[in-house]
């Protein structure tokens, strides 16, 4: 079982969270002109990505709060989770700090 | 290719068993095939087996970067049905079910399908519902299912605990009489041997790293750790990693990857008849013919590539497998592990072409596709022969999520496998 820091209440068991999927995932402005394809991507497409991925979680048996993680998807390896908002972090920064 | 029969085996008896040849080829890479098929899990090799055998075309590498079956094909739970919700779901698996029949004919090789039924358990009000409109479904389109009450339910599996008194009472099952299961690893080998036979390169421990594209956008090679591979043809297989994989072309997918989890026992006598399944507390359960039970949980929460997944699913599994079958409480488990599935967002396959020329994706499969091995194949081949289609597959396209025609069995069922 893997344990997450919620950037409000601190580290918790997986059990109390609800995995949000990608972070990051902007709507696009303007609806009404907006063509299929930009629409699925939203909706649909994903980077999937082997290694550092950023994505959403919320402490569901907890603060309630959805916030967001940069989690590596080979170790399952948490680098940082911060607050719904703020800006994707500095991840080879923080990864040079860790290693230190 | 040697072929196996008693009479063989009779034979080599008496040779005290020396003189078997081996089952595939080890070749070297060659400079340039026709086609390459990125995977050598049970879908790859079907759809090399299916190019070289329907379609002729026999200059084909199957490139793998472990060992084949080595992916999800040889860590599933092997279940087998066919009885999805939607007309273009039923044909595709059904198309399968049909092929598995008269699989270990064709390519002379013992998959061991037994088709022993496979029964879905209802718990709710909603279960009831969800499982008779399946039914009514399934037998419009000619794939058989029926209603049973949780006594005939338990006349089928004996084992089935349908006292009133546990947490989620057996309300009824759907049963698929056509349905059961297969061994995995059989369907791997049997398809590389046939395929080899026919010419197919298997080349494993090699990892796809690249796919080259022309002036014009269309493919004309593969990069992978053991040289440069020419080919204008290329259709990616690659389960789990098939996002990795698409990236390489520069396409992004509607997918996600996910660990999912299956445990075995120690091996007993038989004991259990049939397949059991219950979505709504999440666990299914077989016996395979070494004696195991076969036991299967949901997926993990997260994405992830780590091909193993938290204990407390597995646990979660085991104390529905306990409640439901209170005669193998005492069972010791034997081992654990998990694959990497890949999930599309209406949980129906993609087997299509791609916006860049010469370049086709067979994925999505997520936590069922093992039961589909032998169809997806077929007219996965014929896909890329063609550069068009099969009528079967022609629905499960790429573009189907900017289109707006999802085929959702995700809403009809949120199933697994
Ligand atoms: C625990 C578990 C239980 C399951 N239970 C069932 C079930 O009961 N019934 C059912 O129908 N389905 C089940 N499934 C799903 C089923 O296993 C899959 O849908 C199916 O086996 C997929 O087959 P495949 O050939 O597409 O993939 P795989 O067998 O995973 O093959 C893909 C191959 O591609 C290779 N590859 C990836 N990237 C590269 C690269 N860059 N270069 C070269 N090779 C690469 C991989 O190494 C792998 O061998 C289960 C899955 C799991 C994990
Ligand atoms: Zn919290």
């Amino acid at each position: 079982m893997l344990i997450i820091n919620c950037p409000i209440c601190g580290p918790r068991p997986e059990i109390e969270f609800r995995y949000g999927g990608e972070a990051h995932v902007a709507r696009p402005a303007g609806t009404e002109t907006l063509d299929d394809q930009t629409v699925a991507d939203r909706l649909y497409m994903r980077t999937n990505p082997k290694g550092l991925h950023f994505e959403r979680w919320r402490h569901a048996h907890g603060c309630g709060k959805y916030f967001n993680a940069v989690r590596d998807t080979v170790s399952d390896f948490f680098v940082t989770t911060y607050k719904a908002g703020e800006p994707k972090p500095d991840v080879a920064a923080l990864l040079k700090d860790q290693a230190r | 290719m040697q072929k196996y029969s008693a009479f063989e085996l009779f034979k080599r008896a008496l040779g005290g068993h020396q003189g078997w040849e081996r089952q595939w080829r080890q070749p070297a890479l060659k400079p340039a095939y026709d086609a390459v098929i990125i995977g050598a899990g049970g879908h790859g090799l079907a759809t090399a087996y299916y190019l070289a055998k329907e379609h002729g075309v026999r200059n084909v590498a199957v490139i793998e970067r472990g060992w084949l079956g080595g992916g999800n094909t040889g860590r599933n739970t092997t279940i087998i049905r066919s009885n999805y919700l939607f007309d273009e779901s039923a044909a595709l698996y059904d198309h399968a079910l049909k092929i598995w029949d008269t699989l270990s004919q064709d390519i002379n090789y013992n998959v061991m399908y037994s088709a022993r039924g496979v029964m879905m358990l209802a718990h709710t009000v909603h279960d009831v519902q969800s499982a008779k409109r399946h039914i009514h479904a399934n037998r419009l389109n000619g794939v058989d299912n029926e209603w049973l009450t949780p006594e005939q339910a338990k006349e089928f599996c004996p084992p089935l605990n349908i006292s009133q008194n546990i947490r989620y009472p057996i309300m009824g099952a759907a049963l698929q009489r056509r349905g059961g299961t297969a061994r995995h690893d059989a369907v791997a080998w049997g398809y590389a041997r046939a395929a080899d036979a026919l010419g197919v390169d298997i080349i494993q421990n090699c990892e796809v790293t690249g796919i080259r594209r022309d002036a014009s956008g269309a493919v004309e090679a593969v990069e992978t750790t053991k040289g440069v591979v020419r080919t204008k043809k290329v259709g990616v297989v690659a389960a789990g990693h098939t996002s990795v994989v698409m990236a390489m072309a520069g396409l992004r997918m509607p997918l996600e990857s996910y660990p999912l989890q299956a445990l075995v026992s120690e091996p007993v006598k038989p004991a259990f008849p049939c397949v059991v399944m219950s979505n709504t507390i999440h666990a299914y359960i077989s016996q395979s013919d070494k004696g195991e039970l076969v036991i299967g949980a949901g997926t993990d929460a997260y994405t992830s590539y780590s091909q193993r997944g938290a204990l407390h699913i597995t646990e979660h599994t085991l104390d529905a497998i306990c409640e439901l079958f209170p005669m193998f409480r005492r069972m010791r488990m034997l081992r654990n592990w998990g694959g990497i599935v890949d999930v599309t967002p209406d949980r129906s396959p993609i087997l299509s072409k791609t916006a860049v020329p010469g370049l086709y994706v067979n994925c999505g499969w997520g936590t069922g596709g093992f039961k589909a091995t032998p169809g997806s194949g077929h007219v996965f081949a014929h896909t890329i022969a063609r550069d068009e289609p099969h009528p079967i597959n022609a629905p499960f396209t790429l573009d189907r999520f900017r289109d707006g025609y999802l085929i959702d069995e995700a809403a009809a069922a949120a199933v697994a496998h």
